[in-house]
């Protein structure tokens, strides 16, 4: 089996808040609490879960944006997660970012040319005509046209915002990318074109994608394999179709049967009642049992590991973590 | 559902909006019907630019100063609404006979009052004829039990950013309930949620309104959301109406090819993917006639010349366009 | 629209920007050209004691002072003076003030915390009682005057950048920039810099405004510009023991300062409204 492009073991990722006048009490906020996962070349691997569930975090330790408390991060075989600052710059050609808010994410004071351009700059010893060629190239395979270079950021629409986004990365060839909700408050057929894009995109340039998002329906879609994250962990993962079509992590069975769908009326069985917990302060054992309707009193105890259950499926609950204690 | 004249509650035909900008003149709504009844739960489904925002503040009178209602009739239970004066409308019509329910919970309630002088001040400003009687307290504690906060006297004196999205979502609907209004318009109201949340907020607003005579104006981009609690839906685009139908008529049989492409564009599991081709257009210089056309593969000549008549297609389904899909 | 377009559109309609730049200008103009415009510009120097202390007439607009001097042409020179001094105080300022609010809004550790402390302490100390020690130590001058004004107003800026910094780095473009390796000076002057401008143009102008009241104190103190420099502040000075029956004498100069100071108000104000980050999003 060949080696997955990108590794993550055991990362965890925790925040100090100071809370109180002079910064008396600090929390713990246990933003990313020990996540492991492969994702595979040329993949489009999903990472779906609601908000503070730590997909983002995830997304931005992986990265180097942030960087990790805990665990490490294995990019094509080599060790990047205490990379000094010049090694973490190169990497950074091949593994890129696109942000959730497209519009805030792009300097509103620069022309596009210059933001596209910039990473060219910065990374590549390419100046002049050559960036201009590869700047325009890229306006082109996101679908936008080269008179639109002088235009600036706020003159474009949500979507193609988005565009410039990805066309700012691509310049560099990156080999992944994370896409951190890449269609949230998009209209839903501006939606089906950036999708579109997406994967026309991917094959083109050979890319394997990280797909962060909470929209189930985009993700089951475009995801060959997804996970689902909970409380900063990681409950359920395998390959999309099998885990859409038999959810096993109580977690999952309710999210899923969420989603509200057109022409099917919900059954109110499985409404999941109480909020998601907070991050400062999580429940004993298994984050999930005071919301959870299989909950026994071993679940408050002990922390239910990533078992395998079948090829290529895991989830971390205690009805399949074999016998009972 | 009754939908006889009698039962009419707010009446809007022919209502164009305009706004003016420094780029030119934005024609945000483009003669545009609505009617909704008593008791009825009415969606209106639109993406950006549709226009349903710019109907729903008409409605309430609170558009911003650059807009101009060009033409139309608005009347809520036969009273012309666009004739009211601004005095009447604060009395009777804002907050009270018609009341919001904003878009984003994080940043509709005012950050400095806690929820329950902000519920208390609605009580004492715009009557509480949706719950019955007591102090204005004690009101405040019965509606948020009814909207399901849990130990509703430790939630009043907290201040909006110690409660969740969620939560805050519960408060707004329930300052929306107080005043016992006849139309609730509700924008977008669980957009901003995660999806488990806005389950359960949905299943509430339901219970809350269906057979309790109060109607609904629920705006959202979300066709599976509507599919959930609307017992009808209207369709927008570019500033006009499109196409009208009970929910699962139009799901199931869409007779606008707007309608249509709008559906299939939609995330399904085996993975296709369609997008419709084209862009929203610009309001300033709207396409003539259908603002569809220039992206509808059904489309002639015609369809630039005017905006076309509301056709029946069957009992309580309306479309607008020359060439409606077969059924 | 580029955005320079768009401010020039605005600018143009805002009234209070465009009277307080009409003021500016005529100010600058004023200055350039004292030497043509003035009637008697060998006034500065010479003396002329049997015309002294004359009301205004078509010979002297403004009247002459104690000494025969025309007043009319000692103001147009001393408008000269007025702007180099402000023009080098609030320059000053802006170039210790910025850079460092930069540093303390972009770091956020104990550098900033340092420069920001730096700061208050500066901004504690009260100019005019700076300016009168300078004045006794190093000897009253235009120099002194504006060696305490900048020492005590670049902590404005520091503090106005620092904000806009700090609010600059809650915007994901910031993080983004940084995401695709751009190291921290290139993301502090190509990114920063830029959008934080506009508050920089717009306390440069009120700064303008406020030295030159401050400086006009000095001068008529004594802290500052001596005579026979034809500063208005000196003039001012210099008439108190013939008021009120030369009223001329100090009217017209405070009337300059007056108008001055308004214009740069007037013209920052005005630029506070089109400089507003909305004129990015298309004016919504």
């Amino acid at each position: 089996m060949e080696t997955p492009i990108l590794r993550v073991d055991t990362l965890k990722k925790h925040f100090r808040s100071s809370s109180g006048l002079l910064g008396g009490k600090t929390a713990l906020i246990r933003a990313l609490d020990g996540v492991s996962m492969d994702v595979s070349r040329e993949e489009t691997f999903g990472l779906v879960g609601e908000s503070g569930c730590g997909k983002s975090t995830l997304g931005k330790t992986i990265l180097g944006i942030y960087r990790p408390t805990r665990g490490s991060v294995i990019f094509e075989g080599r060790d990047i997660t205490h990379l000094p600052r010049k090694e973490v710059v190169k990497v950074r050609k091949d593994i890129q970012y696109v942000y959730q808010n497209p519009g805030s994410s792009l300097d509103p004071r620069w022309k596009v040319k210059k933001i596209l351009a910039e990473p060219l700059l910065i990374h590549t010893p390419a100046r002049g005509a050559a960036v201009e060629k590869k700047v325009e190239e890229m306006m082109d395979a996101v679908g936008l046209t080269p008179q639109q270079l002088s235009l600036y950021p706020h003159e474009f629409s949500g979507g193609q915002q988005r565009r410039l986004g990805l066309a700012r990365i691509l310049t560099l060839n990156p080999k992944a990318v994370i896409l951190d909700e890449p269609t949230s408050g998009l209209d839903v057929s501006v939606q089906a074109t950036i999708l579109k894009l997406f994967t026309d995109l991917k094959s083109r340039f050979h890319l394997t994608y990280l797909f962060i998002s909470h929209n189930l329906g985009v993700v089951q879609m475009m995801c060959s394999r997804v996970a689902v994250m909970y409380a900063g962990k990681i409950v359920e993962m395998g390959q999309t179709s099998r885990l859409f079509a038999e959810p096993l992590h109580p977690y999952t069975q309710v999210l899923l049967a969420a989603i509200p769908l057109v022409g099917k009326r919900k059954e109110e069985g499985l409404l999941l009642s109480g909020e998601p917990p907070n991050p400062a302060d999580f429940p004993s054992g298994c984050r999930f049992w005071p919301r959870c309707s299989y909950r026994e009193e071993r679940c408050t105890i002990e922390e239910p590991p990533l078992v395998a259950v079948e090829e290529g499926r895991a989830v971390s609950c205690h009805r399949f973590t074999g016998s009972r204690a | 559902m009754d939908r006889s004249p009698d039962t009419l509650l707010l009446n809007i035909e022919r209502l164009s909006v305009h706004f003016h900008t420094d780029r030119g003149l934005v024609r945000a709504l483009d003669h545009a019907d609505l009617r909704i009844h008593r008791g009825e739960v009415l969606g209106l489904i639109g993406e950006s630019g549709s226009g349903k925002s710019t109907l729903a503040r008409s409605v309430l009178r609170i558009l911003p100063l650059s807009a101009r209602i060009a033409e139309g009739d608005l009347s809520l239970s036969g009273e012309d609404l666009l004739a009211m004066k601004e005095s009447d409308l604060n009395a009777r019509v804002r907050g009270r006979g018609i009341t919001l329910i904003p878009q984003d919970p994080f940043t509709s309630l005012n950050p400095v009052f806690t929820i329950g002088t902000q519920m208390e001040d609605i009580v004492k400003w715009k009557g509480s004829a949706g719950i019955g009687h007591g102090p204005p307290g004690e009101k405040v504690i019965e509606i948020l039990e009814r909207v399901q906060i849990p130990s509703p006297r430790d939630q009043v004196g907290k201040y909006p950013h110690q409660l969740s999205g969620g939560q805050r979502q519960r408060v707004l609907i329930a300052m929306a309930l107080l005043p016992g209004p006849d139309l609730v318009i509700a924008d977008e109201p669980t957009t901003a949620l995660d999806v488990t949340v806005e389950a359960q907020i949905l299943q509430l607003m339901k219970s809350l309104v269906l057979g309790k005579g109060i109607s609904v104006l629920f705006i959202t981009h979300d066709l599976g959301v509507a599919s959930q609690i609307c017992h009808r839906i209207v369709v927008m685009y570019a500033g006009q109406d499109m196409e009208e139908a009970p929910a699962d008529v139009l799901f199931s049989q869409p007779r606008h090819p707007y309608t249509r492409e709008l559906l299939e564009s939609l995330p399904n599991p085996e993975g296709t993917i369609r997008d419709i081709p084209g862009e929203i257009p610009n309001l300033i210089q709207p396409p003539p006639g259908c603002r569809f056309h220039p992206r509808c593969a059904r489309s002639t000549a015609l369809c630039t010349q005017a905006l076309p008549e509301k056709k029946a297609m069957a009992q309580g389904h309306w479309v607008r366009c020359l060439y409606p899909l077969e059924s | 629209m580029t955005g320079l377009k768009l401010i020039g559109r605005k600018f143009s309609r805002d009234k209070l920007a465009f009277t307080g730049s009409l003021i500016i200008l005529s100010l600058v103009l004023t200055a350039a050209l004292a030497g043509l415009l003035a009637p008697y510009p060998e006034d500065v120097f010479s003396i002329h004691p049997g015309e002294r202390l004359q009301p205004p007439s078509s010979n002297h607009l403004f009247g002459t002072d104690s000494m025969g001097r025309d007043i009319f042409s000692r103001l147009l020179f001393g408008a000269r003076i007025t702007l180099i001094i402000s023009i080098i105080a609030v320059g000053a300022s802006m170039l210790i003030g910025v850079p460092l609010g930069l540093l303390a809004g972009y770091y956020e550790n104990w550098v900033s915390e340092a420069i920001m402390r730096i700061a208050d302490v500066f901004l504690s100390i009260p100019q005019i009682i700076l300016a009168i020690f300078l004045a006794q130590s190093l000897g009253p001058s235009i120099h002194s005057v504006i060696l305490a004004l900048s020492v005590t107003y670049w902590p404005w800026f520091t503090r106005i950048v620092f904000a806009e910094t700090r609010a600059l780095k809650k915007t994901s473009f910031i993080e983004a920039t940084e995401a695709l390796g751009a190291g921290r000076l290139r993301t502090m002057l190509l990114h920063v810099l830029p959008n934080v401008s506009s508050p920089i143009i717009v306390r440069s102008s009120i700064g303008m405004g406020f030295t030159i009241l401050t400086a006009a104190a000095l001068g008529f103190l004594g802290a500052g510009a001596q005579p026979p420099t034809p500063e208005w502040g000196v003039t001012i000075a210099e008439s108190r023991q013939f008021l009120p029956d030369a009223w001329w004498y100090a009217t017209f100069p405070g009337l300059a300062i007056f108008l001055v100071v308004m214009g740069f108000n007037m013209l920052g104000d005005g630029l506070r409204d089109i400089l507003d980050p909305r004129i990015r999003r298309g004016l919504e």
